[in-house]
């Protein structure tokens, strides 16, 4: 898998990838994605790059230490749950905040899509903890 | 359509489990991987099978537009195959450790190498 | 009722705290609890005299039907009075008797604790919940008994009573789990009132057999009998308490609840009475071998639970107004006799009744409650003890006279008993005994006197108890309203001739006492031969046996226990389905088209590719075969979503799997196992794959309950604002769910890190170092 043929997709790939597992991420409460999804597009991106160019190119390419992901999903998770709390509704009701742009689009701001992206960074965070534990010897 | 999902549940399920019973511990975690899939299918059965629907609304509906796919062992199986993924990796990284430690993955042999790797630690 | 019980468990809770503050005096105040519950049953006297019952039900686990139903009828009453009455003399006892004991306080907090558990036993009316006061009074009991618990005597009597009484306790939850199956109820006035569906059961005899079981391991009937006297090993107020007055009476109590039930049963009659006669039999004879006090009275105490027992299967009116009384007599009688013989032993030092001479004479009114509760207990006029083996002489005159024959034998053993404890020790000639010997104090003297005196007063007047409390408590037994009146004199009939044939007899064997047991102790000695002996080889063969199973179906061996717990499951679940028919296999059929058909196919090939590789570039690509074609399939069935995540997760698995197996040796997917092993395996996963198969076909063609599915569907958009169902499932409807799961990724996670870190502490394997060339270059095998 040393071949110039697989460095060069991969460089290609990647950000189209990565970007595309965030756009799953956003549309998966309307249309098939989501958080687990987006998750796991994110991290079949960045294991394509392990693939390519060894676990430690791909450590410098992700920067953050795929450990701190757990704890910033899992509390992200948690706080979506909480607000709903200081809301006076039960732990993880759903709340949105919908701001209408000009034309006819909108933006939806919801404890939901926070909880989502929490499982997101969650499953990138898993995904990357163990592969870089795995490679990284 | 059902009598050929029972047959491929059951052949997985058989699969699965023939594999996890023996004694190379790489063999029984092959065997963990097809018995998940074989439970995720028979899951995903058991909620009925349909065509073409996803359960997805279509825009300017609030509900959906006649007959979708049961959506709720969709998301049962959906989270059964991210947590089967962490078991998996789990059990694969704890068997890589075992044969690191222990120098075998037989079965049969991991209670003596136990024994011989605690009196290695008290020498 | 239930407020009478829970207040004697929260008094029994700080009783401890009290008994340290109290010190010396702890008894005399404790005492007040037994009091004021014994005064406040009394209020019930009137109801239950005018032969009505009072219930009272409380909620307790609402959804399987189990309510705290408590019930006070005249059996309930009698019971609940001797137990809170001897409670009393029995805690103020214990605070001389266990004066300056540093366990005192827990002391208090266990027999109060039993006190609460037996009056709630005797006052339930719920077969579950009588059986949990029934377990808490064996739970008590082995406390009790093991409180010397420094002496392996203690703690090996404390098990073996706990393993026979809850042992028995299981067989009578089985019996009463039956009833409940049967009939459909756990009320007991429900069984009593309409037994009919109970009796047409065919599985009566089980029932009879389970209940009459729990019973006579409670009661110490043969051949479970052997318990009792080792239960000696408690301290005294414990022996007088539990093992005589009350706790012994419960086996005997559930017989009389439950007689109305069963009375007409041949198979109740004849268990009852048998078991009763051999009891007597065994008790009386092994009476014989044993000159510690405490241990003739557990035999005679035995006697008498079988003579209840005995009276208890015969059944009518007489067997059960003589069961009744005697219930009463031998409580009032034998409670005294265990404080006696404690008294002696704490103030003389011995229990040999052959070692002490003419300690009356110090102990003049321990000497007189002895003699009250003996005569009595011997069955002589004019006590109470008389009245109650009278009316029992022609209970059975009545009904079955070759019982005679072990009932005169059992009247013989308790008045030589009786002299054995109440009069040998204390009367003659003083001779050395092993302490200076000194009068009881005061709290060992009430509750002797005052009980025994209690005898005498019934003796000469048992109308005081009659209507108001024995007729009622007769009532339950016999199953309808019984008035009689209890005489001293009866006249010139055929029992009193009998009665003077016991005594006669007990005369004699007194007499001839010393050369018989000496006799029989030189030729037979202390063989351990009997139920006491299985029971000693049972336990003995219990932990070997136990181990020997363990290694057989859970070695150390992962694939012995997999094989084995498959196994089990495959066939419990299959014979089930078999049995109840509930496996049946419709074929519910949606059409098909060849492109999902060949799919399946690749699937199902790709897995037995997996069986057979051996090798591991091979194996991973069925693997990934297996996955893709599997994700197909939900593209195919309407889920994007599954689709999706599969094939994401497959391929993850793919490299990691890779990777892992580049670290391990290349034969690592061999196939090793003998043809034998191989085939069990074959066999039971063969099995198990049918099993499933079936499991499938049969849940596709039931009826599918849509109402979760259909709510999701038509609340994703109104209510939460989504359009992918699946996705508001996971991140709203079911958010929760969601939140654990990711939780679990987090833990695999980290235990990964840490399993792989641990290999070299010296680093940090995050800040990952330059892979040792590309270590997922060199990967594949062929």
């Amino acid at each position: 898998m040393n071949s110039l043929i697989l460095r060069t997709t991969t460089m290609l790939l990647i950000t189209i990838l990565l970007l595309f597992s965030v756009f799953l991420l956003l549309r998966g409460h309307d249309l098939p994605g989501g958080g687990f999804i987006g998750g796991l597009t994110a991290a079949a991106a960045v294991a394509l790059y392990v693939l390519a160019f060894g676990a430690q190119a791909a450590n410098d390419m992700v920067r953050v230490r795929p450990r701190a992901l757990l704890g910033v999903g899992l509390t992200a998770a948690v706080a979506a749950g909480l607000i709903a709390v200081l809301f006076g509704t039960p732990f993880l009701t759903g709340h949105w905040l919908i701001i209408d742009l000009p034309g006819s689009a909108e933006v939806k701001l919801s404890t939901v899509l926070l909880f989502d992206v929490g499982v997101y960074l969650v499953v990138v965070g898993t995904v990357l903890t163990m592969l870089f534990a795995l490679e990284g010897q | 359509m059902e009598v050929p999902f029972a047959v491929m549940v059951g052949v997985l399920f058989a699969s699965g489990l023939y594999l996890m019973m023996q004694r190379n511990l790489m063999r029984f975690v092959f065997g963990l991987l097809v018995l998940s899939g074989s439970v995720n299918v028979l899951i995903f059965t058991a909620g009925r099978l349909t065509r073409g629907a996803a359960p997805v609304i279509p825009a300017g509906l609030s509900t959906p537009a006649g007959e979708v796919a049961n959506a709720l062992p969709q998301a049962v199986v959906l989270t059964a195959i991210v947590i089967g993924f962490g078991l998996i990796v789990f059990t694969l990284v704890l068997l890589l450790r075992v044969y690191e430690r222990l120098g075998t993955v037989k079965t049969d042999e991991l209670g003596d190498a136990l024994v011989r790797l605690d009196d290695e630690d008290e020498v | 009722m239930l407020s009478a019980v829970l207040a004697a468990f929260a008094v029994a809770l700080v009783a401890p705290l009290l008994a340290q503050r109290l010190g010396a005096r702890a008894g005399w105040w404790l005492a007040l609890l037994p009091a004021g519950l014994f005064a406040w049953y009394l209020t019930y006297l009137p109801a239950v005299a005018a032969g009505e019952s009072v219930l009272e039900a409380t909620a307790w686990v609402p959804r399987l039907g189990v309510t705290l139903a408590m019930r006070m009828d005249g059996l309930s009453l009698l019971m609940a009075l001797i137990v809170t009455g001897i409670g009393v003399a029995i805690v103020i006892y214990a605070g001389g008797y266990l004066k300056g004991d540093p366990a005192l306080p827990r002391f208090y907090l266990i027999l109060l604790g039993f006190m609460a558990a037996m009056l709630g036993l005797v006052t339930s009316d719920d077969l579950i919940s009588l059986f949990v006061f029934w377990e808490l009074t064996s739970i008590t009991s082995y406390f009790l008994v093991g409180f010397k618990h420094q002496y392996a005597d203690s703690r090996a009597s404390a098990l073996q009573a706990l393993l026979v009484t809850a042992g028995g306790g299981l067989a009578m939850l089985a019996g009463f789990l039956m009833i409940i199956a049967i009939t459909g109820s756990t009320s007991i006035s429900g069984l009593i009132a309409d037994p009919a569906t109970l009796l047409a059961s065919p599985l009566l005899p089980a029932v009879i057999v389970l209940v009459a079981i729990g019973a006579f391991t409670k009661s110490a009937q043969f051949p479970f009998h052997f318990w009792l006297p080792n239960a000696m090993a408690a301290p005294t107020p414990v022996s007088a308490y539990l093992h005589s007055a009350t706790m012994v009476k419960a086996g005997v109590y559930l017989l009389a609840r439950l007689a109305p039930v069963f009375t007409g049963e041949p198979l109740w009659v004849w268990l009852l009475s048998l078991i009763g006669a051999a009891t007597i039999v065994a008790a009386a004879g092994l009476s014989l071998f044993r000159r510690d006090s405490k241990a003739l009275l557990a035999y005679s105490t035995i006697v008498a639970l079988a003579t209840m027992v005995m009276l208890i299967g015969l059944g009518g009116e007489y067997a059960g107004t003589a069961a009744v009384v005697f219930l009463l007599a031998h409580a009032l009688y034998k409670a005294p006799l265990f404080m006696v013989a404690g008294s002696v032993d704490h103030e003389a030092g011995s229990r040999d009744i052959t070692a002490l001479r003419g300690v009356g004479r110090a102990m003049p009114f321990t000497w007189a409650a002895a003699l009250l509760a003996g005569v009595s207990a011997a069955g002589l006029p004019p006590l109470f003890g008389f009245v109650a083996k009278e009316l029992a002489l022609e209970a059975l005159l009545d009904t079955r006279a070759w019982l005679l024959v072990p009932f005169v034998g059992a009247g013989a053993v308790l008045l030589l008993i009786a002299v054995l404890v109440a009069w040998r020790p204390f009367a003659g000639r003083e001779i050395q005994a092993p302490k200076a010997v000194h009068e009881a104090p005061l709290s060992m003297l009430v509750g002797p006197l005052v009980l025994a005196g209690a005898g005498v007063v019934l003796g000469f007047a048992p109308y005081l108890v009659g209507d108001a409390l024995l007729v009622p408590a007769a009532a339950a037994v016999i199953g309808a309203p019984y008035a009689f009146d209890l005489y001293l004199w009866h006249g010139l009939t055929p029992a009193l001739g009998l009665s003077a044939l016991t005594i006669a007899l007990g005369v004699l064997l007194t007499w001839r006492w010393r050369a018989l047991h000496d006799a029989l102790r030189a030729r037979l000695g202390d063989s351990r031969v009997g139920p006491a002996g299985v029971y000693q080889r049972f336990i003995d063969g219990l932990v070997p046996f136990a181990q020997a199973f363990t290694r057989r179906v859970q070695p150390d061996d992962l694939r012995t226990h997999l094989t084995v717990i498959t196994a089990v499951a495959v066939l419990a679940t299959g014979l089930t389905g078999l049995v109840k028919g509930s496996l049946r296999l419709g074929l519910a059929h949606t059409p098909g088209y060849f492109y999902e058909y060949l799919v399946m196919a690749v699937v199902v090939a790709a897995a037995l590719a997996a069986v057979r590789a051996h090798r591991r570039l091979p194996a991973i690509t069925a693997l990934g075969v297996l996955g893709f074609g599997i994700a197909i399939v939900f593209v195919f069935f309407a889920a994007p979503d599954l689709a999706i995540t599969q094939f994401l997760v497959e391929t993850l698995i793919v490299i990691i799997v890779a990777l892992v197996m580049m670290r391990l040796p290349r034969h690592s997917l061999r196939e090793e196992d003998n043809r034998a092993v191989r085939a069990v395996a074959a066999t039971v996963a063969t099995l198990a794959g049918l099993l499933i198969a079936s499991l499938t076909l049969a849940v596709t063609a039931g009826p599918l309950d849509a109402r979760v599915s259909d709510f999701f569907a038509a609340e994703s958009y109104p209510s939460a604002l989504g359009r992918n169902i699946v996705n508001v499932i996971l991140v709203d409807f079911r958010a929760i769910d969601t939140l654990g799961e990711i939780t679990v990724l987090v833990v695999a996670a980290v235990g990964v890190y840490a399993l792989l870190r641990r290999r070299d502490r010296s680093r940090d394997p995050h800040d990952v170092e330059p892979p040792r060339g590309s270590a997922a270059s060199d990967g594949g095998d062929t």
